[in-house]
């Protein structure tokens, strides 16, 4: 018999029941909950008369609503108000764990998870929210549930599912001095395309994945679901465990050597069956920067934008032009030549300390380009920011004129007041780049933290190897 | 849940592939606490020319006369015939809910995102896979001839043509099952409530710090 892949042992190990149709009901060891997609689901609970059925395994946060400056002064949008008033309200009525917006530990659900210990190997972690895939870099089976589905786990702790195909993305060999995670995952889409992973679970392996620490296993896990796949897992090694070690919600010392060891199992069999491979050499990435309006829309900061009108993309041709031009870019365009009018450093991509400290380094005693209107940096939760102001990284960004903000989704989808206006263009270390995803009207580029720094004070894309 | 079994409705077509679920109901509406009320602002900014925002009097907007929806024809649609990859990005329920609360009741496409397709079952609204070539055929039909409708049967899971043309799809036995009967999936899965207290106890023993209280 064949081997067992990472996310069959994780299946297997929570199968509560299977039915002969292969439907199963999965049993839910992690529920994080946020502001927006719980309160119908909160309130279905309530009509029905029903409780949720385990409260410690739930943790909440509100991160999508949330202002980033002048918390003191409570939330001005009354509807954002009333929707962070809700979760406050139903996590109290209901006895779960809240980061509240003035708590330390506030900040992006899928940055304070992974922070507090609360997603583990081996784990299955869901969230109302498409980038819970975050979490499977720890080795947990991690995926984003609607809000029938929030409301079903909070009343059974289970969910009814249907088993994905397993698909195994192996990035092979090294990749050069300043191409990141956020290059690799960018890479990853633009080859296998945007829904390249539907019904799949995929795996992310190859030297490249596993030189990368545990930031950046979860800016790569974060966009599986931009490839189309709920949940995106790495194998669990050294680098998983060291990371987990004295967190809040780790194990506690009776349990720690018996949960590291059952951890240990968390990889792939060498003989295991995978429904489909793909390779992609690290060596050849460089860094990416997204030109249209769909993730799989990127290229690399050397390249240019594409020209619909060529033959080898007639299949391509009605996407392609609908999107360069609400982009409003020429065909053939040189992405160094792009022009930006806002810069975001932020999101459950690219928030955490490491992203924070690579913008950092690339700024060396230059200012933003007095072109940008504005370029801000969002840290992912309350303890990232404290730990950059440590680092003194908040001095060198405000000097150089970025603005520094409090933890919350902010500018990654603009419900809050953070956001593009019509027409203008922004740089972002985000994950979506779809129409109006920044403000109604507004252009996205995605790119990594350091390529958004250098981009910021060029005042265009720049190639942040030779910045 | 709303029950499906069969109907017989207008089509409107909106192939463009990629249609995210952003696109289908913008970030703002989501503020709203509650489950109905999303129809007006479905595909809000291709409708409106104007910026839309929650709460507004949705009547003294813009309406974009080119986009598909607004075109009189289409009026009262209840099938949307759409490109590849519908429904793909955040994980947002209320897409199913704008497109339900604005009296769509099934979706044809050549593929779904997964997280959409799960969602639709929920709120009793069918997504159907076609291959492209059949939803193509189908969007030109719609195009062609004004008043165009479908009917879809579910208990025999097929699509008929107003010539009488038949395609067959394929559902899923349990979710073809609670879909038929309105079942609602929590009360079915608490008919199990012993399996997943049995379930806990075993799992209390092998992997005991799932279920440590946090330092
Ligand atoms: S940062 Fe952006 S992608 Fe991440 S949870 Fe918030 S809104 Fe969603």
């Amino acid at each position: 018999m064949a081997g067992k892949t990472l996310y069959d042992k994780v299946w297997d190990a929570h199968l509560v029941h299977s039915q002969e149709d292969g439907t199963v009901l999965l049993y839910i060891d992690r529920h994080l909950v946020h502001e927006v997609t719980s309160p119908q689901a909160f309130e279905g609970l309530q009509l029905a008369g029903r409780k949720p059925w385990r409260t410690n395994s739930m943790l909440a946060v509100a991160d999508h609503n949330v202002p980033t400056t002048n918390r003191a002064n409570g939330i001005d949008d009354p509807v954002s108000r009333l929707q962070i008033e809700t979760l406050d309200a139903n996590c109290e009525k209901f006895g779960v764990t809240e980061f509240k917006m003035n708590d330390l530990r506030q900040g992006i659900v899928h940055v304070i998870g992974p922070e507090q210990g609360a997603t583990l190997p081996g784990m299955t972690v869901v969230c109302g929210d498409s980038h819970t895939s975050t979490h499977g870099a720890f080795g947990a089976l991690a995926f984003g549930i609607g809000t029938s589905e929030v409301e079903h786990v909070m009343a059974t702790q289970t969910l009814l599912q249907k088993k994905a195909r397993n698909m195994l993305i192996s990035v092979d060999g090294q990749v050069g001095p300043g191409v990141t995670a956020k290059d690799i995952v960018l890479a990853i889409i633009g080859k296998i395309g945007t829904a390249g992973g539907t019904g799949c679970t995929l795996e992310f392996a190859g030297e490249a994945i596993r030189n990368l620490s545990m930031e950046g296993r979860m800016s790569v896990c974060n966009m599986s679901i931009e490839a189309g796949a709920r949940a995106g897992m790495i194998g669990v090694d050294d680098t998983t465990i060291s990371y987990l070690k004295d967190r809040p919600f780790s194990p506690s010392a009776e349990h720690w050597a018996q949960a590291e060891a059952s951890w240990r199992e968390l990889t792939s069999d060498d003989d295991a069956h995978f429904d489909e491979v793909v390779h992609l050499d690290a060596t050849t990435i460089e860094p990416q920067v997204s030109w249209g309006t769909s993730p799989e829309m990127v290229t690399s900061v050397n390249g240019q934008v594409p020209d619909p009108s060529s033959d080898e993309l007639t299949a391509k041709r009605e996407g392609y032009s609908r999107a360069l031009e609400y982009m409003d870019l020429q065909p053939a365009t040189p992405i160094s030549q792009i022009m930006l009018d806002r810069v975001f450093i932020g999101s459950c991509t690219n928030s955490r300390i490491e992203d924070l400290r690579a913008a950092a380094a690339v700024i060396k005693e230059r200012k933003v380009a007095t072109s940008i209107k504005q370029a801000m940096v969002v840290p992912g939760s309350g303890l990232v920011k404290k730990q950059a102001e440590e680092e003194g990284l908040d001095k060198l960004f405000i000097d150089a004129g970025f603005e520094w903000r409090e933890p919350g989704c902010s500018m990654c989808l603009a419900m809050n007041a953070d956001r593009l206006e019509p027409g203008e263009r922004c740089a972002s270390t985000s994950n979506r780049n779809f129409e109006g995803r920044q403000g109604q009207g507004g252009r996205t580029h995605l790119v990594s933290p350091a390529m958004a720094a250098a981009a910021a004070i060029a005042g265009h894309f720049v190639d942040v190897r030779t910045f | 849940m709303q029950e499906f079994t069969r109907m017989t409705g207008v089509a409107v077509p909106l192939m463009r592939a990629n249609v995210d679920t952003d696109a289908i109901i913008p970030k703002q509406f989501l503020k709203s606490i509650k489950r109905s009320g999303f129809g007006v602002n479905l595909f809000d900014e291709w409708r409106y020319h104007d910026a839309g925002f929650p709460g507004q009097d949705s009547s003294t907007r813009k309406p974009n006369a080119d986009f598909v929806l607004n075109k009189p024809r289409y009026n009262g649609a209840q099938v949307l015939l759409a490109g590849e990859n519908f429904g793909c990005g955040s994980s947002r329920e209320h897409a199913v809910w704008a497109l339900d609360d604005y009296g769509i009741r099934s979706v044809i496409a050549p593929g779904f995102a997964d997280i959409f397709h799960n969602n639709s079952f929920k709120s009793g609204l069918l997504p159907i896979v076609l291959d492209k070539d059949i939803v193509e055929k189908l969007a030109a039909e719609c195009e062609g001839s004004e008043g165009y409708q479908l009917t879809i049967d579910l208990p025999d899971q097929t699509v008929t043509t107003p010539d009488g043309e038949v395609f067959k799809f394929e559902v899923d036995t349990f979710r073809k099952h609670c879909l038929l009967n309105g079942f609602d999936d929590i009360e079915l899965t608490l008919q199990q409530r012993f399996r997943i207290e049995e379930y806990e106890v075993s799992r209390r023993q092998s992997a005991p710090w799932l279920f440590d209280a946090p330092s």
